[in-house]
C-alpha cells in the first residue's frame, strides 16, 4: 500500500475542512446529515410554532397541522397538581420547589458547616414535603393521598423513595462489606433480589403482597405502598454504589484512624464516610436520575403520577386526539430536570478527577 | 472465627427468622380470614381467556400453564429483538460520537442526550400513541419492496414456510456452516466469511416464502407483528441504545491511545483498525456494563403491559391472577422466571467477558 502520510491541518480552514469535509464519503454524509436536520427543524417549527394553536376552547378548534397546545394549557394546573383543591394549589407547588432548597441551603453556607447542614437539609426535605401535601395540622387543612397528582407528586414520590433508602441503602453496603459470612450473605441476597425483579413486578407486587404482609385489617393507601416499593427498590441500587464508594477508601485509612485512637464508629463517621460519599457522589446523582424516571412506572399500580394524569386527560372527549403534544411536553420537563441532574454530576465527577 | 463473631451472626439469623415467621403468620391469617384458596393446581385448569398475540398454538381453552408460556415467550421476543436492534444502533453511536466527522459527533451527541433524560416508559407511551397509531392505515400501509408492510396495525413480514422439496438446500446450509467452522478453527478467516455467506444465502432459499398481500381490508399471509409489540421494541432499542453507546464510548475511550497510534502507523485503515486492534481492547471495558444494560432491558420489557402487549407480566401477573386469586403462586412463579432470567443473563455475560479478557496464567 502506498499511501502519503497525513498531512497536520494547517489552519482553521483545514481544520473545518477535515471535520466536515475528509472525503467523499464523509462529504455525502454532512450533506444528508444537515439537510435531515434542516427538514425535521422546519417541520417542527412549522408544526410546533406557526401552525400552532395556543388556546382553544376543545381539539375541534385547533388548526388541524399544527400542534395543538391549547390541551396542554387548559390542563396545566390538573398536570402540575393532580385533583388537589385549586385553592391550595400552593401547596404541591411548594413541594415542586422544596428539593431544590438543599442545594441553596448548601451553597450559602460556609464551606466548614456545608456537608452537614446540606445532609439535615436532604433528610428533612420529604418529612416537610409529606406535611405540606397531607396537611392535617393547625393553619393546614388536611387533603386525602387520592387527590395528590401530577407533577407535584411524582417528585413528592421520587424526593421521598430516594431519601428514605439512603440509611437502608448505607445499612445495606455495610453489611454486604462485613466479614461476617451470614450477615454479608443475608444482604448480598436483599440487594440481589431487587435487582433481578423488574420495577414493574415489584410494584405490582406491592400491592397484592403489603396487605397480605401486614396484620389484618390494616390496607396501606397506594401513594405509601408505591413509596414503599420505590424505597425496596432503589436501596439495592444505591448500596451497590455506596458499596464501590466505601471500597474505594484504602484499608490504610481505617487503619491509621485506628491507630489515632479512633473508634470503629467514630472513624467511620468522620474519616472513612466522608472519602466515601465525595467518590460515590456523582453515581449518587445518577442513581437518583434514574429513580426520577422510574418514578413514573408508579401509573401502573394507579397512581395519577405526572405521565399518570396526562394519560387520564388524553380519555376527555373535549380533547380526544393524537397525544403528540401531551406527551413532549411530558418529555421536555423530564429532559430538563434530568439533564440538569446528570450535567451537575458531570460536573462533580471533573472536578473530583481534577 | 472469634465467639462473639458467632454470637453476632446467630442474632442476625434469629432476628431474621422471626421477621419471616411474623410476615408468613400474617400471609396464613390473612389468607383465611380471604378465603383465598393455594395450590399450584390452577395451572392445568382451563384459562378462558384470549391472547392477542402467541407464538405457539393457544385458544381460550388452554391451560393456564400454557398462557403462562405464551406469556414468557412475548416476552422473550420483545426483549430478543430489542436487544439485537439496541446493539446494532448503539454500537454505530457509540462509534459515531468519537468520529473525526463532526456533523456524526453532533448528531450521535444528540441521540444519546435526547433518549437518555426522559422516562423509558414515556418512550413506550410515544411510540404506540404517537407513532405507531398515527401510522396510515392498512390500505396505505408503508411498503418496503412489497414483501414488508407496516401500517397502525402493525408490521407484516414474509413468512418462511417448510417446503420438502427444497430441504437438502437446508442440508446444504448446514454443510457450509460446518466448513466456515472448520475454516475459522484452521486460520482461514476470508474462507469462513465466505461459507458463512453461502450457508445464510442457503437457508434463505431453503423455505418457500409466504409474502403477505393485501386482500380486502387486511394483509393475507406472513407474519404480523402487532402495533404494541413494534411500539414497545422501538422504544426499548432507542433508549437501550443511548445508554450503550456511552458504554462504547467509554470503552473505546480506555483503549490506550498508544494502540491506535501504533495500528495508524503500520498502515491499518480506519475500518480495520477499529475492527483489529480498537474494538477486541474495548471489548475488556464494555462486555460488564453492557451485561448491566442487557439485564435491564430484559426486566424493562415488563413496561408491555402499559400498552397491553400480552407479555408474561401482563398475562399472568395481570390476568391469570385476577381470574384465579392465587396471589402468592402467581406472584412466586413470576418471580423465580424473572430472577432465573437475570441468572442465565448474568451467566451468559460472564462466560463472554471470560471470553474477551487477556488470557492470564
Amino acid at each position: 500500500m502506498n499511501r502519503p502520510p497525513p498531512r497536520p491541518a494547517a489552519n482553521a480552514l483545514a481544520t473545518w475542512r477535515v471535520a466536515f469535509f475528509a472525503g467523499p464519503v464523509s462529504t455525502v454524509l454532512t450533506l444528508a446529515l444537515l439537510a435531515l436536520a434542516g427538514w425535521a427543524a422546519w417541520r417542527l417549527l412549522d408544526w410546533g410554532v406557526l401552525s400552532a394553536t395556543w388556546s382553544a376552547p376543545d381539539r375541534q378548534a385547533c388548526a388541524p397541522g399544527g400542534a395543538c397546545w391549547a390541551f396542554v394549557a387548559a390542563r396545566l394546573p390538573q398536570f402540575l397538581f393532580g385533583f388537589y383543591p385549586p385553592d391550595l394549589h400552593w401547596r404541591p407547588a411548594l413541594v415542586v420547589g422544596l428539593p431544590v432548597l438543599p442545594a441553596i441551603i448548601g451553597a450559602a453556607l460556609p464551606r466548614r458547616h456545608r456537608a452537614l447542614a446540606s445532609g439535615a437539609a436532604i433528610l428533612l426535605t420529604p418529612p416537610v414535603m409529606l406535611l405540606v401535601m397531607a396537611g392535617g395540622v393547625p393553619g393546614l387543612a388536611p387533603v386525602p393521598t387520592e387527590r395528590w397528582g401530577g407533577l407535584s407528586l411524582t417528585i413528592l414520590i421520587a424526593t421521598t423513595a430516594f431519601v428514605a433508602s439512603l440509611p437502608l441503602a448505607l445499612g445495606l453496603a455495610y453489611a454486604r462489606r462485613a466479614s461476617l459470612p451470614v450477615v454479608s450473605g443475608l444482604a448480598a441476597g436483599f440487594i440481589e433480589l431487587w435487582r433481578g425483579l423488574p420495577l414493574v413486578t415489584i410494584l405490582f407486587m406491592a400491592v397484592i403482597l403489603l396487605p397480605l404482609f401486614l396484620p389484618a385489617g390494616t390496607r396501606p393507601d397506594r401513594f405509601t405502598t408505591a413509596v414503599v416499593a420505590l424505597t425496596l427498590y432503589n436501596s439495592a441500587y444505591l448500596a451497590e454504589v455506596l458499596r464501590g464508594g466505601l471500597q474505594s477508601v484504602a484499608r490504610s485509612q481505617s487503619i491509621a484512624a485506628r491507630a489515632l485512637g479512633f473508634g470503629f464508629w467514630r472513624a467511620q463517621a468522620d474519616i472513612v464516610l466522608p472519602q466515601a460519599l465525595r467518590v460515590a457522589l456523582p453515581a449518587l446523582v445518577n442513581v437518583a436520575v434514574a429513580l426520577l424516571k422510574d418514578t413514573s412506572y408508579v401509573m401502573v399500580v394507579g397512581l395519577f403520577d405526572f405521565i399518570g394524569i396526562v394519560a387520564a386527560a388524553l380519555s376527555d372527549p373535549r380533547w380526544m386526539g393524537p397525544p403528540t403534544e401531551a406527551y413532549l411536553f411530558i418529555g421536555a420537563v423530564y429532559w430538563t430536570a434530568c439533564f440538569s441532574l446528570s450535567q451537575w454530576a458531570a460536573g462533580i465527577e471533573r472536578r473530583l478527577a481534577a | 472465627m472469634p465467639r462473639g463473631a458467632i454470637a453476632v451472626q446467630l442474632l442476625v439469623l434469629a432476628v431474621a427468622a422471626l421477621a419471616a415467621g411474623l410476615l408468613l403468620r400474617n400471609v396464613a391469617a390473612n389468607l383465611q380470614a380471604r378465603g383465598m384458596a393455594s395450590g399450584f393446581d390452577f395451572l392445568g385448569r382451563e384459562a378462558g381467556f384470549a391472547i392477542g398475540f402467541a407464538l405457539i398454538p393457544y385458544d381460550e381453552a388452554s391451560s393456564y400453564g400454557r398462557a403462562l408460556l405464551v406469556g414468557l415467550l412475548n416476552t422473550l421476543l420483545a426483549a430478543g429483538l430489542a436487544l439485537v436492534l439496541a446493539t446494532a444502533l448503539g454500537l454505530l453511536v457509540g462509534i459515531g460520537r468519537l468520529a473525526t466527522h463532526l456533523p456524526s459527533r453532533v448528531a450521535a451527541a444528540g441521540f444519546v442526550g435526547l433518549l437518555r433524560n426522559v422516562p423509558l416508559l414515556l418512550l413506550v407511551l410515544f411510540w404506540h400513541g404517537a407513532v405507531v397509531q398515527a401510522l396510515p392505515g392498512v390500505r396505505q400501509a408503508l411498503s418496503l419492496f412489497g414483501v414488508v408492510f407496516l401500517s397502525n396495525r402493525g408490521l407484516v413480514l414474509p413468512a418462511p414456510v417448510p417446503d420438502p422439496g427444497r430441504a437438502w438446500l437446508a442440508g446444504a446450509a448446514l454443510i457450509a456452516l460446518l466448513a466456515g467452522i472448520a475454516a475459522r478453527r484452521l486460520g482461514r478467516r476470508r474462507s469462513s466469511w465466505l461459507a458463512f455467506a453461502a450457508a445464510a444465502i442457503l437457508l434463505l432459499a431453503a423455505p418457500a416464502w409466504d409474502v403477505p398481500s393485501l386482500s380486502g381490508f387486511n394483509f393475507r399471509g406472513g407474519i404480523t407483528l402487532v402495533p404494541e409489540l413494534v411500539s414497545l421494541v422501538a422504544a426499548l432499542s432507542l433508549y437501550n441504545a443511548a445508554f450503550i453507546a456511552e458504554i462504547v464510548r467509554g470503552g473505546i475511550n480506555a483503549v490506550p491511545r498508544g494502540q491506535i497510534e501504533a495500528a495508524t502507523s503500520m498502515g491499518l485503515p480506519p475500518g480495520l483498525r477499529m475492527r483489529l486492534v480498537v474494538l477486541p481492547q474495548a471489548m475488556r471495558a464494555i462486555v460488564p456494563p453492557l451485561a448491566n444494560q442487557y439485564s435491564h432491558l430484559i426486566k424493562a420489557s415488563s413496561l408491555a403491559t402499559v400498552i397491553g402487549y400480552p407479555d408474561l407480566v401482563n398475562v399472568f401477573l395481570g390476568t391469570t391472577l385476577n381470574q384465579t386469586g392465587r396471589a402468592i403462586e402467581v406472584v412466586a412463579i413470576t418471580m423465580a422466571i424473572f430472577l432465573l432470567l437475570s441468572a442465565a443473563m448474568a451467566g451468559a455475560t460472564a462466560a463472554w467477558n471470560m471470553h474477551v479478557a487477556i488470557p492470564e496464567r
